[in-house]
Formats: structure tokens, sequence, C-alpha cells
């Protein structure tokens, strides 16, 4: 099982490095976090597994149209059901196989992944609460006062009227979401106004911002970089428009950073006022 | 007793000359073979409708930049796509052939209720044109357009949206109206107007098939109609079903959508999966293999397909205890749909199969119908699905469910009933070149979404980054071939219906079954006398 799955995964990469070349991006990107490498292995196992299952049986079948054919001559059988105990066995097996890779080679490690991605609430360094808007996404720092939004700065000649496009075409915004390496962030989720979902694809989290409630995930990003996402769920005109920027940078610049931010966050914040019955229904679900 | 019920009617439809010439014979018809020819034509001319809408879209999609479409009208082809595909196409098409073939594969003279029956079918066009109208007039500059919530319509945004939103409601309405009332037709035929000797476990597998569709639509449709009217309720008389300020849950709709929505995915497979086998037997001449099997499976999806919803929602925030609830009995659905694999398998193996149209759409829908089965165990799996949600690599992920099944399921079953509708045998060549234009187009279109969805690219987005480009281009190539594809489609069969060789009883050497023993064409009125079953 285990060298079968490290021989697919040779296979997957020999292929994807040759994809890769010619900048046709096929898998997950390079997984950052623990859940991101969590996600990804669970993934390309599962993706080894029903590769494999899914071309046996289809060499199965392609046996059977050349052997099992009128032309070829070929007499047809009379069975319709499994009739001695051993055909029963060999009938039965099949599912015995689905049972164990259902359940044990997926069901395991999907369970320790769903328990990993739910641990939201130990040991948690930082708090971040992230509101979606149409279309924007607002940050805040709560223990810190720091909050502010964070826009598509892609120019409009770029999109509706053929202009150059930039490196970072619709990946880019005004005032990026900066995280310390290496710390256990708590991230919650809410909404202004209708569903939207905050994914940083490298970080292996997506979860659903819901107007009038709060959602959590956490992340710890082991690498510095900047990391780029998008808004996945549909949240009207310019859902294609609200891009997720991650700027994670080390513990001290984290810190400068914050710094220069704090005054800005002494103006008044903008959404807290505006809602008061769903700020009240917050209140509660804290 | 039958026999007695189709004569013992008021208005007797034993003779053609009863009817009124031109369309009104089509309006007043309550003959089964008449109502199912017009599903079916309803049916496809909706599948245009909804591919026309869907190459729109990726016309736009080939490459990055807004070019053809703006977003408010790009959001409104997704959404309309989808419904159009769902409930304008699928399900009208199944219903067409299990109006035009029930009766026939279970020796009964018409459906059992035949004026409920033409009713059924008259709600479809004006709820067809209730759906799509916002869409013209928006074009044509007047109103906002149609829904554009996706055709999930997750509140708050179909709140939000405008008038087309109050149209698809009512759409909704009369189109979950017309499958109860087609359902309650099928369910009654199938219980009281079996020919003598036929017992349940005698009946055809497309009988069982539909019949389990019927139960699970009755099921699920008022369940839909009442989320879609308290949306309604929430949108003009101040409600807050779906408002967290007024105590209400957005989230609820899910719950609600879903609950509908993925039993509906079985609505559209259990027709198809009934037909299947009949191809596969009558091809590889050899008998249906575990009869019996497949049927229990049929209720083992059913009955799974009814507890299976939340994994719509794995990154909406549920509790840990849900997501390895709904994970874990997703996993189980694996088991019916394996059953009915290996039966299929199992009843071409050792057969002397031979490859007629019908047949290669047989088992091209075997082949691609498996590989959207095993990425749906893929998705299952709670912890790496967050990942595939709402990106292209689910979207590769259904359309590779749907399309195998609903698409070409339903054209293996049109090909392989047309000589016993039109008389004539239809033309192999071009019946080919559909299969294999089709399996090119089909792939070159899904194969890269999974790649682009695994990249990172979200899905019911109208402009999208760079790194996304050259599998977007290859997709829409294939979207444009594969929408060829169809054109041979409606071809072959306009040219089967004026003509071509004569077809006999039986037309197909393998076939089985009491479709198979009245003549071709199919007399307007079979099993007048119902045949006796030992």
């Amino acid at each position: 099982m285990r060298s079968l799955y490290k021989f697919g995964l040779s296979v997957l990469l020999a292929l994807g490095s040759a994809a890769a070349l010619a900048g046709y991006a096929f898998n997950f990107p390079e997984p950052v976090t623990p859940i991101a490498r969590e996600t990804l292995h669970m993934h390309n196992l599962v993706m080894v597994v029903i590769l494999v299952l899914f071309f046996l049986v289809f060499g199965l079948l392609i046996y059977s149209f050349r052997t099992h054919s009128k032309s070829a001559g070929y007499q047809a059988g009379k069975f319709t059901g499994p009739t001695s105990r051993k055909q029963w066995l060999w009938v039965l097996s099949p599912f015995a196989l689905l049972f164990f890779i259902d359940y044990v080679v997926f069901g395991i490690p999907a369970y320790h992944a769903v328990v990993l991605y739910e641990d939201t609430k130990t040991d948690a360094e930082l708090v971040v609460k992230v509101t979606g808007s149409q279309w924007l996404w607002q940050y805040d720092f709560p223990a810190e006062g720091v909050s502010y939004t964070s826009r598509l700065i892609t120019p409009r000649n770029q999109i509706d009227s053929g202009a150059a496009k930039g490196e970072h075409y619709l990946l880019e915004v005004d005032n990026p979401l900066v995280l310390p390496v290496g710390k256990k962030i708590r991230f919650i989720t809410t909404s202004n106004d209708v569903i939207h979902s905050w994914w940083v694809p490298a970080f292996g989290v997506k979860r659903d911002a819901v107007p009038g409630f709060l959602r959590e995930f956490w992340a710890t990003v082991e690498k510095t970089g900047t990391y780029r996402g998008q808004c996945s769920e549909l949240c009207g005109k310019e859902h294609g428009f609200m891009p997720v920027v991650v700027n994670v940078v080390s513990q001290e610049e984290f810190a400068k950073w914050l710094a220069s931010k704090k005054p800005v966050a002494l103006a008044p914040a903008p959404t807290a006022a505006t809602e008061p019955a769903a700020q009240a229904v917050l209140a509660k679900a804290q | 007793m039958a026999h007695d019920m189709a004569h013992g009617l008021p208005v007797s439809d034993s003779h053609d000359g009863h009817y009124k010439g031109g369309w009104v014979r089509w309006l007043e018809t309550t003959n089964h073979k008449d109502i199912g020819i017009m599903y079916l034509i309803f049916g496809f001319i909706m599948l245009f409708v909804g591919g026309a809408m869907i190459l729109t879209v990726r016309l736009e999609l080939f490459q990055p930049g807004l070019q053809f479409v703006q977003p408010e009208l790009f959001n409104q082809l997704i959404t309309l796509h989808g419904l159009v595909m769902v409930f304008g196409f699928a399900m009208p098409v199944a219903t067409g052939l299990a109006n035009y073939m029930l009766p026939m594969m279970i020796g009964a003279p018409d459906m059992a209720l035949p004026r409920l029956n033409n009713w059924g079918f008259w709600i479809l066009p004006p709820a067809a044109i209730m759906l799509t109208l916002p869409f013209f007039l928006g074009l044509m500059g007047i109103g906002p357009g149609a829904v554009d919530t996706g055709w999930t319509l997750y509140a708050p945004l179909s709140i939000q949206s405008g008038w087309g939103m109050d149209f698809a409601i009512f759409a909704v309405h009369m189109l979950g109206v017309s499958s109860i009332l087609g359902s309650i037709n099928v369910i009654v035929t199938i219980l009281n107007m079996r020919a003598p000797g036929m017992t349940l476990m005698k009946m055809p597998l497309f009988a069982h098939g539909f019949l389990m569709t019927a139960v699970l639509l009755i099921t699920i449709m008022p369940v839909f109609a009442g989320g879609v009217t308290m949306v309604l309720m929430d949108r003009h008389f101040d409600t807050h079903f779906f408002n967290a300020a007024g105590g209400g849950d957005p989230v609820l709709w899910q719950h609600i959508f879903w609950f509908m929505g993925h039993p509906e995915v079985y609505v559209l497979l259990l027709p198809i999966a009934g037909a299947l086998p009949h191809v596969f037997s009558a091809f590889a001449r050899k008998p249906i293999y575990g009869y019996k099997a497949q049927v229990y499976s049929f209720w083992a999806i059913a009955g799974l397909g009814l507890i299976v919803w939340a994994h719509h929602m794995f990154t909406s925030g549920m509790s840990l205890g849900s997501q390895i609830y709904f994970m874990y009995i997703t996993m189980a659905i694996s088991f019916p749909l394996a059953v009915l694999f290996f039966c299929w398998i199992a009843t071409i193996w050792k057969g002397a199969m031979s490859f007629e149209t019908p047949m290669l759409f047989a088992l091209g829908s075997l082949v691609l119908f498996g590989w959207g089965g095993v990425t749906g165990l893929a998705l299952s799996d709670a912890a790496a699905d967050p990942q595939y949600h709402n990106a292209y690599f689910m979207v590769a992920h259904f359309h590779y469910a749907f399309y195998p099944t609903a698409v070409m399921g339903a054209m293996a079953a049109v090909y392989y009933w047309l000589p016993k509708w039109t008389g004539h045998m239809l033309n192999e060549t071009l019946g080919k070149w559909h299969f294999w234009v089709t399996i090119v187009g089909f792939n070159l279109t899904f194969i890269p979404q999974f790649f682009v969805g695994l990249a990172g690219m979200p899905r019911r987005i109208p402009d999208y980054p760079l790194m996304f480009t050259e599998w977007n281009m290859l997709s829409s190539i294939g979207a444009f071939i594969l929408g060829a594809a169809h054109l041979i489609f409606v071809y072959n069969v306009y040219k089967t219906i004026k003509g071509g060789d004569k077809a006999g009883d039986k037309a197909w050497e393998g076939a089985e079954g009491l479709e198979w023993t009245v003549p071709s064409p199919a007399p307007y009125h079979t099993f007048e006398t119902p045949p006796v079953i030992k």
C-alpha cells in the first residue's frame, strides 16, 4: 500500500513538473500551514487510490470489450448472479476492499485531519477577525485595536479594455492582511451583508463568512511570504473581484507594522454602528 | 381491470379521429406516447437553451479580462444554466422516457392518470418562460434581469436579488407541482397497472429506477417549495427566516436547499441507472446480472441520499460531530453505487458484445460516471473538502456525475428506443461520430477544470488571475466541441424520424422486454389487452 502510494506520487510529480514548465498549475500550491500539509497529504492519498481503482476497472473493461465481443466470436454466458460459496466470496471481496478504503485508508486520516482543522480553541497567540462585505474584506485585530479594509487595486482598464495585465492581476489589494510567521492565529469570520468565503489555498483553509454569526478557523503559517486567494462564495456582482492577500512576516516586522497601524485604528470603526441588531446577535454568540 | 379503466373513461381515446387536428391535438392529448414525446422535445430544447447560456460563459472565460459579458449578466447565465439543465432538461427528459416507455414495459395501456399527465406536462412550458423571461427582458433593458444567485439560491443573496428571483420562486413552485404530479402518476401506474403475473420483483429495472425517483421527488419537492416560499416571505413580507438580525439563520436555507439538492442528484441518476442495464443486457446478449441487488441498491441510494445533504456545507462552519457524521455517511453511498457498477460490468462480462451507438453511449456513461463517482469520494473527505469546495475541482466532479448520466445516459436510452418510436434504425455512422465527438469534447472541457480547481480557481467568477489562463482556454475549446456534438444528435434523430432502414418489432438482436413485442413504430395504443407474464 505504502510503496504503491509512493510510486503513484512520484508519477504525479513527474507529470506535474512537466506540466508546471508549460505554466499549467495542476495541484494544490505548496502547503505552508499544518492544515495545508495534512490536506495535501489526504488529497494525494485519495487521488492515488482512486486513479488506481479507476484505471484497474477501466483496464478490465477494455479487456472485456476486446474479448467478450460478438465480432471476436465469443459465446455469451447466461449467469445472473453468484451461485456457489466460492463465487459469493469473489463477489463480496471488492466490497470488503471498498469498506477498507473508505473507512480505514481514507476514514482514519480524514478523521484526524478534521479534528486538527477544528482545533480553534487552543493556544492561539493572536486573534484576527475577518469580515466580508460587498465587495471587500475588513480585518480587525480586536486585542490590539487595529482595524482596516482591504480591497482590489487592479485598475479597471486592465479588466475591461484589455490593457496589459500585471503579474498579480485580480490578486492585488491596497492593504493586505499582515501576520507573524510561526504563531498560531485564531481567525473569526463574519459578514456585513451576504455570505462570503475566505480562502487562501496555500493555508489549506476556507471558511464561510456568515452574516450575523461567527465562524472560526486557525492557521500557523510556517514560512514568510505573500499568499493570495479569492472569495469563494458567490456574493453578488463583484464576487470575482474581492481577493485575499496575506503578507506573512517575521515577528519583529509584524510588531513594527502593528505599531504603525495603531493610530489609524483610533478613528471610529465603520461597521460597528451600522447594524446594531446583527451586532447584538454577535455579542450573544460570543 | 387495467383494460376496463382505459375504456371506462367518459372521453374515449380509442380512435385517432377523435382528436382535433393541428396543435390542439397536442394541447389536449392524454396519450402517454404523445405526452412522452412532448416531454422529450421540451427537454432537448431546454438542453440547447442551457447549453447556449454556458457556451456564452465559456466564451467569456476563454481569456482573462471581461470581453463579452459583464458580471451582472454572467451571474444570471450561470444561475439559469444550472436551473435550466436540472429542472428544464434532465428531469423532463427522464419523465418523457418514463411516459413513453413505462406503460409499454409493464404491459399497461397508458399511464394510470392520463389527464393529470397532460396537466403535468403543460405546466412546464409556462414555468420555463417564467424562469427565463426576466433574462430576456433584462437583455432588452427592461428590469434587473433573471435570478443571479447561482442555482443554489443562497440566502441572503437571494433576499437581495432583483425581481428575477421572484419569477424563479414561482417557476420553482410550478416545476415542483409538475414533478409531483408526474411522480404520483408513475407510482400509481406502477403499483396498479402492471400486466397480470408481473410481480414487483419481475418488473423491468427502468420501472424500479423511476419508482425510486418518484418517491424521492414527492419527498423533497414540497420541502423545496416551502423553502423558496420562505425566501419570498423574507423578501416581501418582513419575515426573518434567513436574517440573523431578526433571529433567523442564513445557513438554514442551505440545509433546506441541500435536503432537496442532494436527493435531486439521485432523482436525475436513478431513471438512467434503471435504463442502462437494459442497454447493457441487449448489446451483450446476456441477461441482466444481479437484478435484485440493483433493485435494493436503488432503494439504498434513495434512502442514503436523504441523509447526507450537509456534505455540501463543510465550509459553512458546522460542528466537528456533524462534519464527521456527514463524511462517513457520504462514504456509505459508495456501497450501493459500487453494487450498481459491479452488476453493470458483470452484465457485459463474458457477453457477446457489439458496439452500436446506444451501447457506446451506455459504456461511455459507465466509464465517465465511474470517474465522477470516485472523485465524489475525494469530496466526501471533510478535511480536504474545503480545498475542493466552490472551486473548479468540484464543478468538474459534478459534471462528471451529471453529464454521463443525465445527458449521455439519456442519449443511450433515446438511441436504444428510437427504432421503437420511429420504426427506423438510426444512422450508425452519425451515431458513432456523435459519440466520439462527445467524448473528446466532454473530457477536454472538464479535465482542465479539475486541474484549475486544484490550482485554486473559485467557481462563479467572470474573470480570473493569469495563472489559470491555459486550462480555461482548453476548457472553452472543449465546451464548443461538446456543443457541436449535440447538433449531430439532433440531426441524427431528425434523419431517423424521416427515414432509414426498417426496424423490426425487436429492433436489436439481444433486446428483451415487453416493449419489443409490439410493432415498430409502436401503434398509438398498445396493450389494450394486457399480456400475461409467466
